[in-house]
């Protein structure tokens, strides 16, 4: 770490699932740091523990081994300086943009002048500010995941987690959503960690991309990214990292025997 | 979409249409038992200002109404006071939905209340009362429960995630979030009120749109009864297009009801 304490410290953490048909592992011995100011992407084919992963970082779900600390504290559980991206955005639908952007700072007690300030601000940096009266049915997928940065990011977060977050938007949209990301990621010195199963993605956005493995659930490796910013996807650097990618990825793709697969399906 | 025209024009052609075949069924036929609706259209008219048969009838309209609204709306408001905080409670209290849920439940056919509440309140005004009370609070208190329990688990988690404190969580997630759900409940039990209103006012009560349309019966003054039938479905229209109205307002995010 080039400076001192990792912002996250995740040690010897794994997740089992009870179930009628058995234990599953969705995560098994998973260890990793991550620096502050890092843009860390998880990926792996589906019940690999990539968003099990996440969401023990969320504090969403308690681990059954290990722990997960942020700076020196462990993680027991959802905080605002952790904020969720979620892939279907999980707005809510009775408040306005700006009274979703507004939702953290009020739950956590700031005056009104400082809510107000920090949901005008958020609106306008991801560009919303024509809508900001409008309902979440009312705008389109990737305005939707906009508020929804928008909104940890008003919450003071120092950690964007981020589920799949541009998988259900269209290729445009998803490719405005990343330069903008990659954009305030770089204004900002946030912390992200970014699950998604698209190779591309993560060799665009990441610098380090954490391979994970299904069957049972583990990190496979972690790749550090060592192309310049901006990146070409045409370029071909970018192409010689995306085959050694793809390599790891299809090596145990392969190996996920037929019969756990059902059992890897029924993985929330 | 439907033009302006269009949409004033297309859903009055079903009722004028069976106004025409009513009249083609029962015009100048004396033996009908059905009376012309002419002659339902007079009734209604003297039931409303009177000056045309100047009976027991006539000019009663406005008393019977007000009766059956005000047991209909009391009725419904006690219920919803009553079914809105059991329902958020069984919804989000499992000691509570342990408790109430399956005794409810079993109660709930509510049609076999009219004998026993003929008993406990009398026959009269009260046991109308209460039958509108209960007819409304099943459908507020189900869609109530319905509304807590259906709740997206996302937005908890979104809600602990931004800071939210668990007490927090039922006024600024569980709420809001159920409210277009309580609010189909009320629209049911309202309508159901106006159903329930016109049994419970059949037996030995004074006032009422059922009252009128049961003597009207006795005294074979079957326009009366028609006209009764007509005033109850209109009033219970517009009563519906209002809480619709209301819904519309409070409702503006949810897209089933903007």
């Amino acid at each position: 770490m080039p400076n001192g304490l990792p912002i996250l410290d995740i040690a010897g953490v794994s997740k089992t699932y009870k179930t009628r048909v058995g234990d599953i592992h969705a995560l098994t011995d998973a260890s990793l740091t991550i620096g502050k100011g890092e843009f860390v992407c998880l990926i792996g084919a589906s019940g690999c523990g990539k968003s099990t992963l996440l969401r023990l970082i969320g504090g969403f779900e308690t681990p059954t081994a290990g722990g997960v600390k942020m700076w020196d504290a462990l993680v027991t559980g959802p905080g605002p300086e952790r904020g969720m991206v979620f892939q279907d955005y999980a707005l809510f639908p009775w408040l306005t943009v700006r009274g979703n952007i507004a939702f953290g700072p009020k739950a956590r007690g700031l005056s009104r002048k400082e809510v107000c300030a920090a949901a005008d601000c958020f609106i306008e940096m991801v560009g919303l500010t024509k809508f900001a009266d409008a309902y979440p049915h009312q705008l389109s997928g990737g305005m939707r995941q906009r508020v929804a940065i928008a909104r940890v990011l008003a919450n003071d977060t120092q950690i964007i987690l981020m589920d799949e977050p541009f998988g259900a938007l269209d290729a445009m949209t998803r490719e405005r959503l990343q330069e903008e990301l990659l954009e305030l990621w770089q204004r900002t010195q946030l912390t992200v960690i970014f699950v998604t199963h698209a190779i591309e993605e993560a060799i665009l956005l990441a610098d380090r991309v954490v391979v994970m493995t299904p069957a049972p659930g583990r990190i496979q490796s972690d790749n550090r990214v060592a192309l310049t910013r901006p990146r070409d996807v045409a370029s071909p650097e970018f192409n010689s990292v995306r085959r050694e990618l793809s390599g790891l990825l299809v090596s145990h793709v392969m190996k996920v025997p037929t019969e756990v697969r059902p059992l890897l399906r029924a993985l929330p | 979409m439907l033009s302006a025209l269009g949409r004033w024009t297309w859903p009055v052609v079903v009722p004028i249409a069976g106004l025409v075949l009513w009249w083609i069924g029962t015009n100048d036929r004396p033996a009908s038992l059905v009376p012309p609706p002419v002659e339902v259209g007079r009734a209604l008219w003297d039931l409303a200002a009177g000056g045309l048969y100047d009976d027991a009838f006539s000019a009663t309209l406005i008393t019977h109404l007000l009766a059956s609204v005000s047991r209909v709306y009391g009725g419904f408001l006690l219920a919803a006071l009553v079914g809105v905080p059991l329902g958020l409670m069984i919804g989000r209290i499992g000691v509570v939905r342990s408790m109430f849920e399956p005794t409810l439940q079993i109660l709930r056919p509510v049609t076999a209340w009219l004998p026993l509440a003929m008993i406990l309140f009398g026959i009269g005004p009260r046991s109308a009362f209460f039958l509108v009370f209960l007819g409304a609070f099943y459908p507020v208190l189900v869609n109530t429960i319905f509304g807590v329990r259906s709740v997206d688990p996302r937005l908890f988690e979104a809600a602990s995630m931004l800071g939210a404190s668990s007490s927090a969580i039922f006024p600024k997630v569980v709420l809001p979030a159920a409210l277009p759900s309580i609010f189909t409940g009320l629209r049911l039990g309202l309508g159901f009120a106006w159903v329930v209103i016109v049994v419970g006012e059949m037996t030995g009560v004074q006032t009422g749109l059922g009252a009128i349309i049961m003597e009207a019966r006795q005294l074979s003054r079957t326009e009366i009864v028609i006209a009764g039938m007509a005033v109850i479905g209109i009033a219970g229209f517009i009563s519906d297009q209002f809480v619709q109205w209301l819904g519309r307002r409070l409702l503006r995010w949810s897209p089933q009801h903007a």
